[in-house]
């Protein structure tokens, strides 16, 4: 047991640092251009705030439609923290991170207690109500005109050098968001929280408070949204209320749902395709939205669970696999509250 | 010795008096049937016992320790507040977690009383791990009862029927309870099935320390084994006594016999 938790622990650390390496070393190199680099980075912020989403309404089961709300509260936080302040970087996306974190917890309070269609109204404007408070906190926030000039990841002056360290920074904190709901939903909190969205009765009748757990999840999937809406604020340089519309928050949903509804690795695949289809369908200019809409419904007609549905693609058993093909046989202790893999392995 | 004392309780659904003035006291260790026609009212005394439901009237005291008189009130506790207290339950339509494994299905009975927070969780801390082992191995002693240990990491929705039943009283045990209530535990089962699950839930009470209050439409069971019996019908104790003076009880017969048939569902 212990050798295993050893292992995996190991396994998930070379395997990041190693992708890691790669892709930094393909943008320094340019073989991964500027453009790429600087839309893989875009990615990165994406799933944040695409996992911080599933957590709520994957894993919870709690339909949210507010997301680009969080965000923005992230983004301006940070923003002002870094420019009023003079925080460093870090500091100030964690911060960010926090402050959202409280807008969620006072937008949880009334709105939790509804359900399904009502959860998602309510989220949504939620979202709105936030969006047009940012328009008219102009002397904190800019208003319409915007928040110019926060500064950058880094200024060396070197276009290659700084969308390395942009993409680096953005990177750790995918790493920071994956430990968080990974580890959270393979514990017994999480255990706790999936259960209410596979029966919130029965979860209920099992000891479980449903909406303490509620209030957990939702709380936390904002301090992640802000997080991923901090870095959004570092990675523009700039800041307006039309980037947080309700679209935005669409466009999260849309990633969870494509990715799979409680699937981490779905939300992390979902999340990086979903930025490049965006891109390359810019040429269609308004017609995006329709291509767009056209494979939603598609997908949701043939694919209803997603690319993933719940399950997850598994470092730890792809490197046992490939690597360790002697030590198949310690495979069989899944179950294993340590091992870093989905014990839901498998189709349905 | 009363472990659960229900006082006249009633509840009232829109005009329809689902349960009226409903008694039950029962004692430490006592197996109890609680039995009537589709419609009676069982389910809905569960629910008010678990606090699904608040009676709108009456009152319900519950003594985990099961010495002395029941004392404390838990009308308006919310049902996980009755769990943690110690009263657990099964339900009629099983409502297991269907997309998660068998062994995950117990292990979330058991997160009340886990020690580590979501902090630790996430830090994966010494603690968590001693927790997830020791609730780990708990979770698979209640399936070995149950014969279900070697589907633990089956998902329980393709558990077949009588398994699924069995996997909720599990469920239910993990949450370490004083009082165990079943809500037609043998519903679905064949004679084979029912006849083990009788000798299962006597000896869970013996080895758990139980008291049981179920509810079952198979009768055989319900004489078999229970102790006493309390018959409900159109939200009234219409008769109490043991198994076998019920079973010659006009008014029970009355009840079952004259008006409507049984259907068993
Ligand atoms: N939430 C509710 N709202 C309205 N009426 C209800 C509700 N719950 C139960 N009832 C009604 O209360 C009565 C008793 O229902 P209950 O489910 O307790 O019966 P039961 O004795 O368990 O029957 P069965 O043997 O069919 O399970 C029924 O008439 C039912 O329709
Ligand atoms: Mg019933």
């Amino acid at each position: 047991m212990k050798k295993n938790r050893f292992f995996n622990a190991i396994t998930l650390t070379v395997t990041s640092a190693s992708l890691y390496i790669l892709l930094a070393l393909l943008i320094f190199t340019g073989i991964i251009d500027e453009y790429n680099g600087q839309l893989l980075t875009l990615a990165g912020i994406y799933v944040i705030v695409s996992l911080s989403l599933n957590l709520i309404t994957g894993f919870t089961g709690q339909l949210a439609l507010g997301h680009a709300g969080f965000m923005a509260v992230g983004a301006y936080s940070t923003a002002i923290i870094i420019m009023r302040l003079n925080v460093p970087m870090i500091p100030a996306v964690f911060a960010g991170g926090l402050i959202t974190a409280i807008f969620g917890l006072l937008i949880g309070i009334p709105t939790l207690r509804l359900r399904g269609d009502y959860l998602a109204i309510t989220t949504l404007g939620f979202g709105e109500i936030i969006r047009v408070i940012m328009v008219n906190l102009e002397g904190l926030t800019g208003g319409a005109a915007g928040l110019k000039g926060v500064p950058p990841f880094s200024d060396s002056g070197d276009f290659i050098l700084d969308a390395v360290i942009k993409f680096s920074w953005v990177y750790g904190f995918v790493i920071f968001t994956l430990v968080v709901v990974s580890n959270l939903i393979k514990s017994s909190p999480g255990r706790a929280i999936i259960s209410i969205r596979e029966d919130e009765i029965a979860s209920n009748s099992m000891g479980i408070n449903v909406p303490y757990y509620k209030m957990f999840s939702f709380t936390m999937s904002a301090f992640l949204a802000g997080i991923g809406g901090g870095l959004y604020a570092i990675y523009f340089g700039y800041l307006n209320p039309q980037m947080f519309g309700f679209l935005n928050s669409v466009n999260f949903v849309v990633i969870v749902v494509l990715g799979g509804m409680g699937s981490i690795t779905g939300t992390i695949l979902a999340g990086i395709g979903f930025t490049y289809i965006q891109e390359w369908l810019r040429i269609f200019k308004d017609f995006r939205l329709v291509i767009f809409g056209l494979a939603l419904i598609s997908v949701m007609l043939f694919w209803p669970k997603g690319l993933m549905g719940t399950n997850e693609i598994s470092v730890v058993k792809l490197v046992r696999k490939y690597f360790f093909k002697n030590k198949n046989s310690d495979n069989s202790s899944s179950g294993s509250p340590a091992s870093g893999e989905s014990q839901s392995e498998g189709v349905r | 010795m009363a472990v659960l004392d229900a006082k006249s309780i009633s509840i009232v659904f829109g005009g329809l008096k689902a349960v009226t003035n409903f008694d039950l006291k029962l004692e430490k260790g006592e197996l109890v049937g609680l039995i009537g026609p589709n419609g009676a009212g069982k389910t809905t005394v569960f629910n008010m016992l678990t606090g699904v439901y608040n009676p709108t009237g009456g009152d319900i005291l519950f003594n985990k320790a099961g010495e002395g008189a029941a004392t404390k009130s838990i009308v308006g506790l919310k049902p996980f507040q009755i769990t943690q207290l110690g009263i657990a339950r099964t339900f009629q339509n099983i409502r297991l977690f269907k997309d998660l494994s068998v062994l995950d299905n117990v292990r979330i009975a058991f997160h009340f009383g886990v020690k580590y927070n979501a902090l630790q969780g996430i830090l994966r801390t010494p603690l968590f791990f001693k927790e997830e082992e020791s609730i780990t191995e708990k979770a698979r002693d209640l399936l070995k009862i149950f014969n279900i240990h070697g589907k633990e990491n089956e998902l329980a929705k393709n558990l077949p029927y009588g398994e699924q039943r069995k996997l909720e009283i599990a469920r239910a045990l993990a949450t370490n309870p004083k009082l165990l209530l079943l809500d037609e535990p043998a519903a679905g089962m064949n004679p084979q099935e029912t006849h083990d699950l009788m000798h299962l839930i006597s000896f869970i009470r013996d080895k758990f320390d139980l008291t049981i209050l179920l509810i079952e439409h198979d009768m055989s069971l319900v004489m078999g084994i229970c102790e006493r019996i309390v018959v409900l019908d159109y939200g009234q104790t219409i008769a109490v006594g043991t198994p076998s003076q019920i079973s010659k009880d006009p008014k029970v017969i009355k009840a079952y016999l004259g008006e409507g048939v049984e259907t068993g569902a």
